[in-house]
């Protein structure tokens, strides 16, 4: 495989380009409401209505307004764009007629919807419109193109430079300088090295990183491979969670498939670089998306942190220097090569550039995966893009972070969406988890809902987080049930901040985090529960010294 | 090997390179609580037990797997480490039933021990009262769910000193267990040398040797017999 | 004045009582320092007002001893749980580990399956009481000042917290004085 190989695909595969397109999403949403059979009906119906020569029937990734689902998109050789939504299986005569004008009364979206037009798609630019299984399609829209350009015109250090330089943070949620982190491995001694994609993405809420691995599996491959060849590893671990088959499917394929056009495996575009990636799948445990733990699964251990340091970077799989990073940032890098950075840098804010993709869930008018620049106020996320409440209620707060993040209040929904001014809230940027809730929510519920997940998540090894967070728990189901006390609740506050500060990994340290957000927030709310202390000590507040001497 | 100079709770320390502070303190003479650190293991900084303070590092570090570094100064001691280690010992205590008065580790255990010395002289959360088992299916040792506090000490003596992988941990959360090969009972164990490492490693009551409880005793007559027949006789035989 | 003191025994086998008989002949100096009030040594029915320590030995079984409990820290300055059951609830609490229903099963096992003659479950409304589902130790019923751990704590170590007690000392135990079993 050379440039010209890969021109020539890109080429061929665009003169076969006919009139029209219908892009059928089958994405694991669309799919549960029978995608799989829309889009075998669709074919169907133009072989039967005789249109085969100018309609082509394309499988395609998430177009992200889930909400809608599913979703056939139409885009005509003049540049017109037409969407469907809530198609059902036998919506397919009527939308192949309506081609030439036929009557059709299928559900019309707006392809200029606020949902879609404030988006600004750098991860998410092939969702919804190339096939994720074909590898011909992503090589037409300039796929591969980053990795040649990486190998042949930059050296590693060059590639290291190009993402520090873009501002790149992780997107798994902590935000560390992703360019800083793979300079790390990059200078870390050893004739071995890994690379490892972490898409064990389990927060509630979330799916952002499963659509991009269902949508675009050759992105993420080739930034593995971007950043394989930057920090000198020559073997890929893509992790993934068990509960996201079609993701894995997909992976399978877009591996087989780059390995036979030479993209993966040895000499890859006439260089000595070797890359191969191999999937691991996980088995349930959400603390596997932590990466110490991550790396002991991998490794075929029971998938339980352990201290750092050593971090990954100088001691990682098998004692190797080790790269472990978010699906979302590998979908980052080939983009961040072919356009420069600048390019990149050009969007978010000063300390958070480029672009974040969210899961907007909960009760929201609008649902679904989006993709804005760091930086835009949470307002414009929930009001313009999410359409507000439905039903006409207000919006209380928005969850962000998952079971580590916090929620943030409607009085602070102008905040910028950046890793600073989120974590200056008591939440954090986490992975893209964005959890609505509406007024009829009662926060310490969702307290204890968090406390749960975190609770039957703890891997159980060390004593803050699997103990305490029963006890934790225990204390908002106390409240919950009108049976504490103020002492039930300063016994909670204490619990969280010896939790917070003496966890083995982030699991523990930031499972206090939503009780300790809505205490800061709703307070009343946990206030309004609490009941007389009838039988506490004797007097006001602190117990008396015994001064019962004769 | 090169050494280092640091300051532990203010006292002038040199320590070899790579030794932990753990090490470095014990070796100063002063005693960091631990649970899950045994002598002879690797560490796995899992009971929080020996976190303390490092000048100019926000978090809280396990002495057990912090490795000294020149110039560092480490407190052992403050109002919120004592804070923290009573609750993680009353988190423990709670967790499980640990009935003191009818363990056979009474007095001899080092959870207790624990307790004692950071003062925890009641728990104040509510105890789970969880339903564990007692495997007693093994000739020797028996293990009681009931008193195990999840240090791991007996998986990794079993591992790395014994090195047969009889012992291993299973289940999630506060449902993990010890288990013996693929969650048998111990008595079934092929694995399983008999060597009674991890009775010795235990801290609390959760392995014992059996005999050692109440009611529990009995005689083997047979080897009284065995010496006589062999003493008079010059016959090394016994009875069946 | 002397000490207004009293002695409470809930779901317990009566040892720590026992141990602290076992004070001998400090017991004599106590008297001169305190006048007890209400124990089970003593012939009082009603737990009287105003009084100032309460020694409670033993778990909160049931509903008699939650409503004793209850009547004791609203008439009583300090609360001393004494001995391992009030303190941890100790082995009345070995039941709970049955889960929900453990008070059927428990009666049942003890006055049906085990029963000799006449298997029945003892029942007389207001006389005996009723089970609570879950036995807990004293202070999570109600507010306890001061801890005696021990099963039965010794009478030596009653002594001292006593008497730090009595000469005006916030009572602590501490070193070999601090002991659970």
């Amino acid at each position: 495989m050379q440039l010209d190989d890969l021109n020539a695909i890109a080429e061929k595969e665009k003169a076969a380009a006919k009139k029209i397109c219908l892009r059928t999403c089958m994405s694991a949403g669309c799919m549960s409401s029978r995608a799989d059979v829309i889009k075998k009906n669709l074919d169907a119906e133009v072989k039967a209505q005789g249109m085969e020569a100018e309609v082509e029937v394309r499988r395609v990734g998430c177009m992200g307004f889930c909400g809608q689902g599913p979703l056939v998109g139409v885009d005509h050789d003049d540049g017109r764009e037409e969407l469907f939504e809530f198609v059902k299986p036998e919506d397919a005569p009527a939308i192949v007629s309506s081609l030439k004008g036929g009557p059709c009364d299928v559900h019309r979206g707006d392809p200029k919807h606020p949902f879609f037009a404030k988006q600004v798609k750098i991860v998410r630019a092939n969702g919804g419109i190339v096939d994720p299984e074909s590898i011909e399609d992503y090589i037409a829209v300039g796929g591969y193109q980053a990795l040649h350009q990486a190998l042949t015109e930059l050296k590693p250090a060059e590639v290291v430079e190009a993402i520090t330089k873009s501002g790149l943070r992780g997107r798994g949620g902590a935000g560390y300088p992703t360019g800083l982190k793979w300079g790390t491995v990059a200078k870390s001694a050893g004739n071995k090295k890994y690379v490892v994609c972490n898409g064990d993405e389990g927060d509630p809420g979330a799916f952002m990183d499963r659509s991009v691995l269902e949508s675009d599996p050759h992105l993420v491959l080739e930034g593995m491979a971007i950043a394989a060849y930057a920090v000198g590893a020559d073997q890929g671990f893509l992790y993934v969670r068990a509960e996201y088959p079609l993701a894995i499917s997909r992976l399978q394929i877009a591996i087989k498939q780059a390995k036979q056009l030479g993209l993966l495996g040895g000499g890859i575009f006439e260089t000595p670089f070797i890359f191969n990636v191999d999937i691991r799948i996980g088995a349930g445990a959400f603390v596997c998306g932590e990466e110490t733990a991550l790396m002991a699964s991998v490794e075929g251990k029971r998938g339980t942190p352990r201290p750092r340091p050593p971090f990954p970077a100088e001691s990682g799989l098998w004692g190797c220097p080790t790269l472990i990073n978010n699906v979302e940032t590998f979908a980052n890098i080939a983009p961040i090569i072919a356009n420069g950075a600048e390019w990149y840098a050009s969007f978010g804010t000063e300390k958070s550039k480029g672009t974040k993709v969210f899961a907007l869930t909960g009760k929201i008018t609008n649902n679904g995966l989006i993709e804005v620049p760091m930086g835009i106020p949470l307002r414009q996320i929930v009001e313009e893009m999410g359409g507000g409440a439905p039903d006409g209620r207000q919006i209380k707060s928005v969850q962000t972070g998952g079971p580590s993040g916090g929620c943030i209040p409607a009085q602070h929904l102008d905040t910028p969406v950046d890793y600073e001014s989120l974590t200056k809230l008591g939440s954090i940027m986490g992975s893209g988890g964005m959890v609505v809730m509406d007024d009829t929510t009662n926060m310490v519920e969702i307290a204890k809902f968090y406390m749960e997940f975190c609770m039957d998540e703890s891997c159980g090894k060390c004593i803050p987080c699997r103990a305490g967070t029963v006890q934790m728990h225990n204390l908002l189901d106390k409240i919950l049930k009108r049976k504490a006390t103020a002492r039930d609740l300063a016994k909670l506050e204490e619990l969280c901040d010896m939790v917070k500060n003496t966890s083995l990994c982030g699991l523990g340290q930031t499972a206090p985090n939503p009780t300790l957000s809505t205490l800061r927030f709703f307070r009343n709310e946990y206030e309004q529960l609490l009941q007389p202390d009838k039988f506490g000590p004797r007097g006001n507040g602190e117990p008396k010294k015994a001064s019962v001497a004769a | 090997m090169a050494a280092k100079t640091l300051t532990i709770d203010g006292k002038p320390i040199t320590a070899e390179e790579g030794a932990t502070v753990l090490q470095a303190a014990d070796e100063a003479g002063i005693k960091i609580p631990t649970l899950c650190h045994l002598d002879g293991v690797y560490d796995v900084g899992a009971c929080r037990l020996c976190l303390v303070e490092v000048t100019g590092v926000a978090k809280l570090l396990p002495a057990c797997t912090t490795r000294v570094a020149e110039g560092m100064e480490v407190k052992t001691d403050s109002e919120r480490l004592r804070k923290y280690r009573r609750i993680t010992l009353e988190l423990l205590f709670a967790e499980r039933n640990h009935v003191c008065a009818v363990c056979v580790a009474n007095g001899h255990c080092e959870l207790q021990t624990l307790a004692y010395s950071q003062g925890m002289d009641h728990v104040r959360y509510e105890y789970l009262f969880p339903k564990w088992g007692v495997d007693t299916t093994h000739r020797l040792f028996g293990m009681d769910h009931n008193r195990c506090v999840l240090c791991t000490r007996c998986v990794r003596v079993c591992w790395h000193v014994e090195g047969a992988g009889t012992k291993n941990v299973a289940g999630r959360g506060t449902r993990s267990h010890i288990i013996t090969d693929l969650a048998m009972p111990w008595g079934e164990s092929d694995s399983c040398t008999q060597c009674g490492k991890c009775v010795q490693a235990c801290p609390t009551g959760a392995l014992f040797h059996k005999g050692s409880t109440t009611g529990e005793m009995e005689r083997d007559r047979g080897k009284l017999e065995f010496i006589v027949t062999a003493r008079e006789k010059k016959q090394w035989v016994t009875a069946d | 004045m002397k000490v207004r003191l009293a002695t409470v025994w809930l779901g317990g086998c009566s040892g720590c009582h026992m141990s602290f008989l076992d004070l001998d002949e400090f017991l004599i100096d106590l008297v001169d320092a305190v006048e007890i009030v209400y124990s089970p040594v003593v012939d009082v029915k009603e737990y009287p007002e105003n009084v100032d320590v309460c020694l409670i030995e033993g778990a909160v079984c049931n509903e008699d001893n939650l409503e004793l409990l209850h009547k004791i820290r609203q008439r009583t300055k300090v609360i001393v749980s004494f001995g391992d059951c009030a303190v941890t609830a100790n082995v009345p609490a070995i039941r709970n580990q049955l889960g929900l229903g453990n008070r059927e099963s428990v009666l049942q096992h003890a006055y049906i399956t085990n029963a000799q003659d006449n298997p029945s479950v003892p029942k007389a409304d207001g006389i005996v009481p009723q089970l609570l589902e879950r036995v807990m130790p004293v202070h999570e019923a109600v507010h306890v000042e001061y801890f005696l751990p021990g099963c039965p704590p010794p009478a030596a170590r009653i002594k001292a917290l006593v008497g730090q007690m009595l000469s005006g000392v916030e009572p602590k135990l501490e070193g070999t004085q601090l002991k659970f079993g």
